[in-house]
């Protein structure tokens, strides 16, 4: 595992165990954990919270075929082939691997302007996530939020006012947070970023660019 | 059905290992029958209608039959374990939404877990529902509201007066010690 430096808030972390986050937050969340095992850790014992109030929930009334119901819903599936681990040893880990239908040399790029590109990821509309690629040394355009922004690094590095984000650092950047992250030279810099309302950029060109780029 | 003892926690773990080794029916009837219930209310309380909780527990419970060779009591208590497969049924049956899942860990024959480390995290488990019980009202209710889904990430506190320090470097521990095994 690689050294990360920048984590999830303990937030989302509660959010993804409860399962209230947007699809497209949950699959930045995944992705991070599959190279994290401090948040690894952080989530399972979050979980841990969830069992505890799993348990002590008080009974519900359960049918009174529930029991056979259930056990016809076994046979049902014993057909079910025994699924392997999900283990990926490319660029992407599985879970992202899974929403772009293989690793980095399946992702079907589009030019966003300014020689980055992007492939928005199909999910839930509630949330949108893309893959951005940066070249090495570029700028991305200066933005504020509306809304969370999430940026997960996966290949090459960015930096931006505050900070330096590598492979498995996660940025989570919200309306407070105005910055122009740019690539680091020597690699061009692959991000997974969620957003769950529409950047807005700060000047008028970007601002035009905005619906084509649909972010 | 008729209602029968509740066995220690550790002992839910042998359980699901019954279930694991031996396809064995007579133990899951009694898991069956301490977590159906508590499930199909969970749901409920996460805003289900009694038949769609009703359904949803079904197809959890049937899935813990069916995953019980992916259950590792180092990571996760069995009442930890079975809320992950209810949480992840609530979303498919109540938000029609796909749930990316973290990477696996390594596994294979080598990865049965470390005796000491099922113990330990058996023991934080115990601690944890302890802290919980002893947590003020209103922190309570916080944290239900959260796992019920009344609350959106952005208004989750993340104080929530939980000590999960020590259950987390358990954790960490149990990680760092298969990874380990696994090279």
């Amino acid at each position: 595992m690689t050294q990360i430096n920048h984590h999830l808030s303990e937030e989302l972390l509660i959010a993804y165990s409860a399962g209230t986050l947007p699809e497209a937050f949950n699959l930045v969340v995944a992705t991070h954990i599959s190279l994290c095992d401090t948040c690894r850790a952080a989530l399972d014992a979050q979980d841990a919270v969830g069992g505890a109030l799993l348990d002590e929930s008080p009974d519900a009334v359960v049918g009174d075929d529930a029991y056979a119901k259930t056990l016809a819903l076994i046979a049902d599936q014993n057909t079910t082939p025994v699924q392997h681990p999900r283990i990926s040893d490319g660029v992407l880990p599985s879970p992202l691997q899974e929403y772009v239908g293989g690793d980095i040399d399946a992702i079907r790029w589009k030019s966003a302007g300014l020689g980055v590109q992007q492939a928005i990821l199909k999910t839930s509309k509630d949330a949108k996530v893309r893959l951005l690629r940066i070249p090495a040394g570029a700028a991305v355009p200066d933005h504020g939020h509306r809304g969370t922004e999430l940026t997960l690094v996966l290949q090459g590095a960015f930096r931006d006012e505050a900070d330096r984000f590598g492979r498995g650092d996660l940025e989570v950047a919200n309306e407070d947070v105005e910055h122009m992250p740019v690539a680091e030279v020597g690699e061009d810099c692959i991000c997974l970023a969620a957003t769950d309302a529409p950047l807005k950029f700060n000047s008028l060109v970007p601002r035009l660019a905005q619906s084509f780029l649909r972010i | 059905m008729t209602a029968s003892r509740t066995p220690p926690r550790g002992e839910w773990v042998q359980h699901l290992q019954k279930i694991r080794d031996h396809r064995d029916q007579a133990a899951f009837a009694e898991v069956f029958q301490h977590f159906a219930p508590r499930v199909k209310s969970f749901l409920m309380k996460s805003g289900a209608s009694d038949t769609l909780a009703e359904e949803a527990m079904q197809e959890a419970l049937a899935a813990v039959w069916q995953k019980a060779h992916l259950f590792d009591p180092s990571r996760a208590s069995p009442a930890t374990w079975i809320f992950t497969i209810a949480r992840n049924r609530k979303i498919d049956a109540l938000r029609k939404q796909n749930r990316p899942e973290p990477e696996d860990l390594p596994w294979g024959p080598e990865a049965e877990p470390d005796q000491t480390d099922v113990l330990a995290l058996a023991q934080e488990t115990r601690k944890l529902a302890q802290a919980m019980a002893e947590l003020p009202q209103k922190q309570r209710e916080l944290i239900e509201q959260a796992y019920y889904g009344d609350l959106s990430h952005s208004e989750i506190a993340a104080q929530t007066g939980l000590p999960l320090g020590t259950i987390k470097s358990r954790l960490r521990l149990a990680l760092d010690r298969l990874r380990h095994r696994m090279k």
